[in-house]
C-alpha cells in the first residue's frame, strides 16, 4: 500500500499492540527515531520484545522506552556503554531478558527476514558461548552456524528526507540499521527531518525505496526547520 | 614483513618496555599501505593517530563509513557522523556511506585487510578472547567484535602482555569465553611482538627483556623465527 505521510506522532504509532516485537533503529543515538519512540511511551504499548544495537543511551529514547517498563526483552550487540545506566539498573534486577547477538548477525538476521530467507549460515560467532545450542554446518572446509531471521511486528527508524512516495535518503552514519529494519517490519514507520514532494528526490539517490515505508512522521510538517 | 634468517628475534634490552603510543605506532607501521582497515574500539582506536596520509589506509567503522577521518573538533560535532565507539569523527574525501548489513558483508565477506583488536588473551593457536570476562554480574556486551575476528583477512591484536595480576595473556588456552577460533595473526605487546603460526607463537621482538625472561613468564612456548618455517 501507497505510504501514509504524518504529522501526528500519536497517530503514527497509534495500533502497536502489546507483545510486539519493535525493531528501533539507531546506532547510540544517531539514527534513533527519539519522537516516535516518545510517541510509543505515551501510547502504552507494553511487553515489548526491542531489537536495538544497543540498551539505551542516557535519559532519552530507547533509554526512556525501558525506563517506561515496557519492555520484557531487548535483543542487541552491545547493552553495555558508559551511559547505559537504565538498560544496566533493569537487567541486575532481572526485570528485563537479554538475548546477545554479534553484531552482524543481527543486521543480517534481520536482512534476511525483509529478503525473505528462511535462516542462513553464518561464520561468526562459532566456537563461541554465543554458537551454543545452534545447529552447525561445514562448508568448504569452514564451520558455520545456522543463524534465524528477526522479522519485527514494526520498524521504527530515523531518516533524514522522505518523499511523498515513501523513498528514503539518510544523513551519514544515521543511516546505520534503518534500511535492513525498514525491510523487515509488516509495519515500518520512519521520522524524518522533512518531507518533499514527489520528484525532489534523484532516483539515483534513493536508499530505502517507498515499498518499504508504511508511514512517514514529518518531523517539519510546519516548515520551521532547515 | 621481511624474512629474518637464523638470527632469532630482535632483543631491544636498552631499554623498557614499550608504552601504548609506541605500540599502536608499531600496529601502524605494520598495516600495508592502501589497506582497508578496521580499528577496533578503545585503544586500537588510536593507531589511527599514527597513520599518514602518505599510506593511503582507509578506515572502515562497522557503523556504516569507509574512509573515515580523525576525530570532530568540538565545536564541529555532528551528531549523525560518529565512529564505533560513538564519538563524532570526520569524513575524508572519497568517504561512503553504508547500512549495517553491508558493512558487515564488508567483514564477514573476506573485503577488509585488517583489522586491530585488544584482548584479553589469545592463545597460541589464534583463538581469541576479548568480549566478555565472565565475571558474575557482568553485562555481556560483543558488539562487532566476533564478526571483525573472523571477517577480516588479517587480525591484529594489541594488548600488554602480561595480566594486572602478572599472568600471562598470551595463553596456551584461553580461559576467558572466545571471540573466535584460529583468527589472531599478529599479536603486538609492550614486551614482543608475537606472530601466530602454524608452528606456534614467534617472536620477532623484544622491549626491556629477553626470550629467555619472557619464556619464563609465559607457558606458550616462544619460538624464534629461525625456529619456524618461512612464510607466516
Amino acid at each position: 500500500m501507497r505510504t501514509f505521510i504524518t504529522d501526528d506522532p500519536d497517530a503514527a504509532v497509534a495500533e502497536i499492540a502489546d507483545g510486539s516485537t519493535v525493531l528501533i533503529g539507531g546506532f547510540g543515538m544517531a539514527g534513533m527515531p527519539v519522537t516516535l519512540i516518545d510517541a510509543l511511551i505515551r501510547q502504552g504499548a507494553r511487553d515489548l520484545t526491542v531489537v536495538n544495537n544497543n540498551a539505551g543511551n542516557g535519559d532519552t529514547g530507547l533509554a526512556a522506552l525501558l525506563a517506561a517498563g515496557r519492555v520484557r526483552k531487548m535483543i542487541c550487540s552491545f547493552p553495555r556503554q558508559s551511559d547505559s545506566y537504565v538498560f544496566d539498573g533493569l537487567y541486575r534486577a532481572g526485570k528485563i531478558e537479554l538475548e546477545l547477538v554479534p553484531q552482524g548477525n543481527l543486521a543480517e538476521r534481520m536482512r534476511a527476514a525483509g529478503a525473505g530467507v528462511g535462516a542462513f549460515y553464518s561464520p561468526t560467532g562459532v566456537g563461541t558461548p554465543l554458537a551454543e545450542g545452534k545447529e552447525q554446518r561445514t562448508i568448504g572446509g569452514r564451520d558455520y552456524v545456522l543463524e534465524y531471521p528477526i522479522k519485527g511486528d514494526v520498524a521504527l527508524i530515523g531518516a533524514y528526507v522522505g518523499d511523498r512516495m515513501g523513498n528514503l535518503v539518510y544523513r551519514k552514519t544515521a543511516r546505520n540499521f534503518g534500511p535492513v529494519m525498514a525491510t523487515a517490519a509488516a509495519l515500518t514507520i520512519a521520522e524524518v527531518k522533512r518531507v518533499v514532494e514527489i520528484g525532489e528526490i534523484d532516483p539515483e539517490v534513493v536508499v530505502t525505496p517507498g515499498i518499504f515505508v508504511d508511514r512517514i512522521l514529518n518531523l517539519n510538517a510546519d516548515g520551521r526547520e532547515g | 614483513m621481511s624474512m629474518i634468517e637464523a638470527r632469532g628475534p630482535v632483543e631491544h634490552l636498552d631499554r623498557g618496555p614499550r608504552s601504548k603510543d609506541e605500540i599502536a605506532a608499531a600496529v601502524a607501521a605494520a598495516i600495508p599501505p592502501g589497506s582497508y582497515v578496521n580499528l577496533g574500539i578503545g585503544q586500537p582506536t588510536t593507531v589511527g593517530d599514527f597513520l599518514t596520509p602518505e599510506s593511503g589506509v582507509v578506515l572502515h567503522t562497522e557503523n556504516g563509513m569507509l574512509n573515515m577521518g580523525p576525530a570532530a573538533r568540538p565545536d564541529l560535532l555532528d551528531p549523525d557522523l560518529i565512529n564505533a565507539g560513538k564519538i563524532p569523527v570526520t569524513e575524508l574525501p572519497g568517504a561512503s556511506y553504508f547500512h549495517h548489513a553491508d558493512s558487515f558483508a564488508m567483514m564477514r565477506g573476506g573485503h577488509l585487510d585488517v583489522c586491530v583488536l585488544g584482548a584479553f588473551q589469545v592463545s597460541e593457536g589464534g583463538d581469541l578472547a576479548n568480549w566478555h570476562t565472565g565475571a558474575p554480574g557482568a553485562i555481556p556486551a560483543v558488539g562487532g567484535a566476533m564478526d571483525l575476528a573472523i571477517g577480516a583477512k588479517s587480525v591484529f591484536v594489541m594488548m600488554t602482555l602480561f595480566a594486572k595480576d602478572g599472568s600471562a595473556k598470551l595463553v596456551p588456552r584461553c580461559t576467558y569465553p572466545l571471540t573466535g577460533l584460529g583468527c589472531v595473526d599478529r599479536v603486538y605487546t609492550d614486551y614482543a611482538t608475537i606472530m601466530i603460526t602454524g608452528d606456534g607463537a614467534v617472536v620477532t621482538e623484544t622491549f626491556g627483556a629477553s626470550v629467555a625472561e619472557l619464556q619464563d613468564r609465559v607457558e606458550v612456548t616462544l619460538r624464534a623465527p629461525s625456529q619456524a618455517s618461512s612464510g607466516g
